[in-house]
């Protein structure tokens, strides 16, 4: 009972302090807003990137080329043999024949020529067409088929893929340090946000010392304070989120730049989104205001 | 274990720029007592007075207030003092944005008392201090005599044993001075607090004819039962 006498007295003194110093307080909220926008597009951006290049490797298709000369049987033996390779996603068989006639119809002169083949003289090769889970492992999957009989030659577009592999990894990395440098400046302004409340009401705490307040009632509303700082301040940039990616989203029919380029659908992203800026705004408002309490209140 | 309220006894105190403000004092204050600290500036009556309320810790020595070790208890719990004793300023200290009856209830509030025991010791303590009528009434739409009042009805609304109080007719006309001295020798005989009061205010202590004990240059000098200003004591300052 005592203690959520204490923890209502807490509350309501800090509510009293946001609103009575509201001009300071209006100060460090924009921040934490500003901040948490930020915060939110880059999350927004990472997200789609992360999205988007998941697909990719998803779609990143290997062709294994098989031995002109190779057996039904020995086709058969590198199927399962391939299939049996931990990376793999999917496998599928096209033959020579099946070759033919996609080049055939795809292109006028093309068809000219290769009517004129027999099946025997066809020198196109039979195919394997080969998706891997882990495009970061695509390489030793590629030295395993590479290895095995009868198979003459695998094709992924090993330069175009090792850059994107690179692009991505930098794009995580940018992104998450971006985040990471947001999160430090909102503490720090907190932190100050905080320090500057409390030189504020140096009188008020003195006078709390003098009449037997214990340090945890002394520190508790500053806390709470930092926690309503945050939490006001992620209010816009929740607001911001829903309703400008779910306009961004409609506006580019779900595609960004080229139609290769698909967006997250806003449902539920953006409220998973939201959760996490909410979230971040009252951890950060926590973290920052018991940082500060501990530093300049000497209690 | 020890018979008497206040024992101070060979506490010396040295603040860290090397200054000394109390040489070996001993001291004793017997529960219900009134008494008055006098001295010139740098006799050592704040010092005296800041030691009690844990504020300072002595060098040397040891004072225990109602059993309690003062000058052993760590920063964490000083609270636990305070909430024995009740403290008068000069300059009042209230909380200028909040009103007569949120500064007398604050110090109930912060000790997580429940709400209808605040109110109820709440307005005893201003009734006995005379401010009943201006419960809504901001620090600042009060006069220096009744602003004191209010940081006396905030003092004791705890009912603590002890009172402090330093220099509180310090910023005040004589007039006002006497009103203050009335409420707390009320204070002391109805409720029977022990009040311990520093002031260099000589009308006051002239005709109050209570305990008067003498400071100079950081010593005990005099110590009177019902006594008078000491002017020879001060002089010399």
């Amino acid at each position: 009972m005592k203690l959520l006498r204490m923890i209502n007295f807490s509350l309501r003194d800090a509510f009293k302090s946001v609103f009575r110093n509201f001009s300071l307080s209006l100060a460090s909220i924009t921040c934490i807003t500003i901040t948490l926008v930020i915060v939110a597009v880059s999350l927004i951006l990472s997200a789609n990137v992360e999205n988007f290049s998941k697909k990719i490797r998803e779609d990143v298709t290997m062709v294994v080329y098989v031995n002109n000369g190779a057996t039904t049987e020995q086709v058969e033996t590198i199927r399962q043999q391939i299939a049996s390779l931990d990376n793999i996603a999917t496998l599928d068989f096209k033959s020579k024949d099946m070759v033919k006639q996609e080049m055939q119809s795809s292109d006028e002169f093309l068809n000219s020529i290769m009517s004129e083949w027999s099946a025997e003289e066809n020198p196109l090769k039979d195919t394997f067409l080969v998706t891997v889970k882990d495009i970061e492992k695509i390489k030793t999957t590629v030295t395993s088929i590479r290895s095995l009989e009868n198979v003459n030659l695998v094709d992924y577009g090993e330069e175009m893929i090792d850059k994107l592999i690179t692009v991505f990894k930098v794009i995580e990395k940018v992104s998450i340090g971006a985040v990471i440098a947001l999160v430090a400046v909102t503490i720090f302004l907190i932190i100050n946000t905080i320090k500057l409340t409390i030189y504020s009401r140096k009188r008020e705490i003195s006078i709390m010392r003098l009449v037997g307040a214990s340090n945890f009632t002394i520190k508790n509303p500053f806390v709470f304070e930092g926690i309503i700082l945050g939490l006001l301040g992620s209010i816009l940039p929740v607001l911001a989120i829903i309703f400008g990616y779910n306009s961004v989203y409609t506006h580019f029919d779900g595609k960004a730049i080229s139609p290769l380029i698909t967006l997250i659908k806003p449902t539920p992203f953006v409220y998973y989104l939201s959760a996490i800026i909410v979230l971040m705004g009252i951890v950060v408002g926590m973290i920052g205001s018991y940082r500060a309490v501990k530093r300049y209140l000497k209690v | 274990m020890y018979m008497e309220f206040i024992c101070i006894n060979d506490v010396t105190k040295q603040y860290k720029n090397g200054v000394t403000a109390i040489y070996d004092l001993n001291l004793k204050i017997k529960k219900g007592d009134f008494a008055f600290i006098i001295g010139g500036s740098g006799s050592g009556k704040s010092t005296l007075i800041k030691m009690l309320y844990r504020e300072e810790k002595p060098t040397r020595g040891e004072i225990v207030v109602g059993g309690l070790n003062v000058a052993k208890l760590r920063n964490s719990k000083v609270y636990k003092i305070r909430r024995k004793l009740g403290i008068v300023f000069q300059d009042y200290r209230l909380l200028p944005k909040s009103n007569v009856y949120e500064n007398v209830a604050f110090a109930l509030e912060v000790i997580g008392a429940k709400k209808t025991e605040i109110r109820t010791k709440t307005l005893k303590a201003l009734e006995l201090v005379g401010l009943k009528g201006k419960v809504r009434d901001y620090p600042d739409q009060l006069s220096g005599g009744e602003q004191q009042r209010v940081a006396i009805a905030r003092a004791i609304v705890n009912s603590p044993k002890l009172l402090l109080c330093d220099e509180p007719t310090g910023n005040l006309d004589p007039e006002m001075s006497m009103e203050i001295m009335r409420v707390l020798e009320n204070i002391n005989k109805t409720l029977g607090t022990t009040i311990i009061m520093a002031t260099h205010d000589k009308e006051i202590v002239n005709k109050m004819k209570k305990r008067v004990i003498v400071l100079k240059e950081g010593r005990l000098i005099n110590d009177y039962e019902k006594g008078k200003y000491d002017d020879e004591a001060i002089k010399n300052d």
